[in-house]
């Protein structure tokens, strides 16, 4: 199981990574594209767009399913990944390598309150089961 | 290949062709084309070898097993064909006059009754031309009825994540916004997420029942009285009916509206994407909404009620009235059966379900739900195999084409990891399904001996595995010669 120790994780799979300038980068953890198989396609938020924590903002699609991927934290989209949009493999390739949209937090301390590492070891154990 | 690749100039095939063009003189001439259309040139026997080959290389219910869970590839029976395509049926325009017609108008009345009492509807509508139409005109009847009474705050509609994946995609068409809940760990709904989303906002719930995981419901009588209490209306998703038909009825447990999918349950062909047909039951309060047209019984004749009749329904769901050769089928299909037999199919899809569930199981297959009853189709999860030898659920699908059977549902419902969604219909003898527990036990064995052997298959088919991200990223739909 790949879980890097350097990123914050939510419940629904989304990594998060905090960048020098502040900013944070997302993408799906190593588990959720393991789960979704080969990627087809990737549809990210507009660079600009305000989001809310927990909000549906973007959509990974795989040979099985679509699956939509929310705002870990509340904040404003400052880029998006275009290499991953037109190589969607990426994801399957190396999931944390391949950050999907950046976002500048409304507030910093939000990501206080995303898992760790092993909060989220814990969590795929449990859906294990 | 194509048809259009065995195109040689100037070959006919008389068989295919038809009797004779149709004048075109009172068409203007603007309209008419100069050139004729590209149409692929091939004599009789290039034809009759080329469809015949196609068909070889398919999987059908007709030559194969298919436990398409979730789908109900139940037999045909072959006079529901035959009938339904007496020339009297099937060269009648839909905007033939209603006294030339009360033969066939009578056939879809009585069909109309006989949903109703499978159902407990007050009304039904055959109008849908699908699953997806009627769940829509079902989702519009709960708005027209909100609107008619002027509650217009209500924007959304409660979805369990067990249902089936229109449900959600049919609210956001009708406007509505979708509040998933979560079901617990014995595939029931969680009672306390619905009490805690439910609300003045709430306009309605769509519940699949039995749900894509197999299971049948076990609190509706609680879920049904926490939705109404706070003012929406119930939606049962009835694309499952074969599991309760004759059984338990979905207006006698408080269901405002339902959909039945006549191409599942009551035996019409389907599987290639249609025609199907999804006629819509409803509730005496959402009566004044259903769609037009349907027949109604006038002093011993029968009509179509439209616009006129019922100013306040949702409209038409299409140009004339629905699927009418998928739907004489499914009336002569009931026909055949009648009430006893109904029972039957009911009967016998769950025990050969149950059947399946527990050789699986004895035969090592891990059940995904296993202290519960199967209603009509199971999970079986691959989980484990997948974690000790590498074989995939799709690996294993696709051995078993190997096999000579039609794979079961792979990765669906997403809740479960690794799954195959199995549904044997009523429709399998025992023999057959011993011959599928043997041939899961064989790929089974072979996962655990010589898993290249499964992750390579299929060996001995037309093709080997396609290129599903291919297919999915390069879509190729269009011959261009």
């Amino acid at each position: 199981m790949s879980i890097p120790a350097d990123l914050k994780y939510t419940q629904s799979h989304e990594w998060v990574r905090l960048e020098a300038d502040g900013t944070v980068s997302v993408g799906i953890t190593h588990h959720a594209q393991e789960l979704l198989g080969d990627m087809v396609f990737v549809e990210n938020p507009t660079v600009g767009r305000r989001l809310a924590a927990g909000q549906e903002c973007a959509v990974v699609e795989s040979v099985k399913a679509a699956s939509d991927v929310y705002a870990p934290v509340a904040g404003e989209v400052v880029a998006v990944n275009e290499a991953v949009e037109s190589a969607p493999e990426r994801i399957n390739q190396d999931a944390y390598a391949a950050w999907m949209f950046r976002l500048r937090p409304d507030n910093a301390a939000d990501l206080n309150g995303l898992m760790d590492a092993a909060g989220y070891q814990a969590q795929v154990e449990s859906e294990a089961h | 290949m194509l048809i259009f690749e065995h195109s040689r100039p100037g070959r006919r095939a008389h068989a295919q062709a038809p009797a004779g063009a149709p004048a075109a003189d009172d068409l203007p001439a603007h309209l008419l084309r100069q050139d004729a259309p590209r149409l692929p040139e091939a004599s009789e026997l290039d034809v009759v070898r080329h469809y015949t080959g196609l068909s070889q290389k398919n999987f059908s219910i007709d030559t194969q097993f298919y436990p398409l869970g979730s789908c109900t590839m139940k037999y045909n029976p072959r006079a529901c064909n035959s009938l339904a395509l007496l020339p009297q049926f099937l060269a009648r325009h839909p905007l033939a006059a209603a006294d030339t017609g009360q033969g066939f108008l009578a056939s879809m009345y009585e069909l109309q009754e006989m949903l109703k009492e499978v159902t407990g509807m007050a009304a039904v509508s055959l109008a849908p031309m699908a699953g997806a139409q009627g769940e829509f005109a079902g989702v519009a009847m709960i708005r027209a009825y909100h609107e008619a009474r002027g509650d217009t705050e209500r924007s959304e509609i409660i979805v369990p994540d067990a249902a089936h994946g229109t449900n959600p995609a049919t609210a956001t068409m009708c406007g509505y916004a979708v509040r998933e809940i979560p079901t617990d760990r014995q595939g029931n709904v969680d009672l306390e997420a619905l009490k805690a989303v439910v609300g003045p906002r709430t306009a309605g719930l769509m519940l699949t029942n039995p749900s894509t995981l197999g299971v049948f419901e076990k609190a509706i009588v609680e879920i049904q009285r926490v939705v109404h209490e706070a003012g929406g209306l119930t939606y049962y998703d009835g694309a499952n009916l074969n599991a309760i038909l004759g059984r338990v009825r979905p207006g006698d447990m408080g269901f405002d509206v339902i959909h039945m999918n006549l191409h599942k349950t009551f035996s019409t062909p389907h599987g290639g994407g249609g025609p199907g047909a999804g006629p819509v039951g409803v509730s005496e309060r959402l009566r004044p909404h259903l769609p037009i047209p349907y027949v109604v019984e006038d002093r011993g004749l029968h009509r179509l009620a439209e616009e006129a009749d019922c100013p306040q329904s949702i409209g038409r769901m299409s140009a004339f009235g629905g699927n009418m050769g998928v739907l004489m089928r499914a009336y002569v299909y009931a026909r055949m059966l009648g009430g006893e037999g109904l029972r039957r199919v009911a009967d016998y899809a769950a025990l050969n379900a149950n059947y399946l569930a527990a050789e699986l199981r004895r035969a090592g297959f891990e059940l995904a739900y296993p202290e519960r009853r199967a209603s009509h189709e199971f999970i079986v999860t691959l989980k484990r195999l997948k974690d000790e030898t590498g074989v995939s659920a799709m690996d294993f699908a696709k051995r078993l084409l190997d096999l000579g059977f039609h794979a079961p549902t792979t990765y669906f419902p997403l809740l479960v990891p690794e799954c195959l969604l199995i549904e044997p219909t009523e429709t399998e003898s025992r023999a057959t399904l011993d011959a599928f527990v043997a041939a899961m036990a064989q790929v089974k064995r072979e996962a655990e001996t010589d898993p290249g052997l499964v992750k390579s298959a299929p060996h001995g088919l037309p093709a080997r595995r396609l290129d599903d991200v291919k297919a999915a990223r390069e879509p190729d739909l269009v011959w261009k010669g």
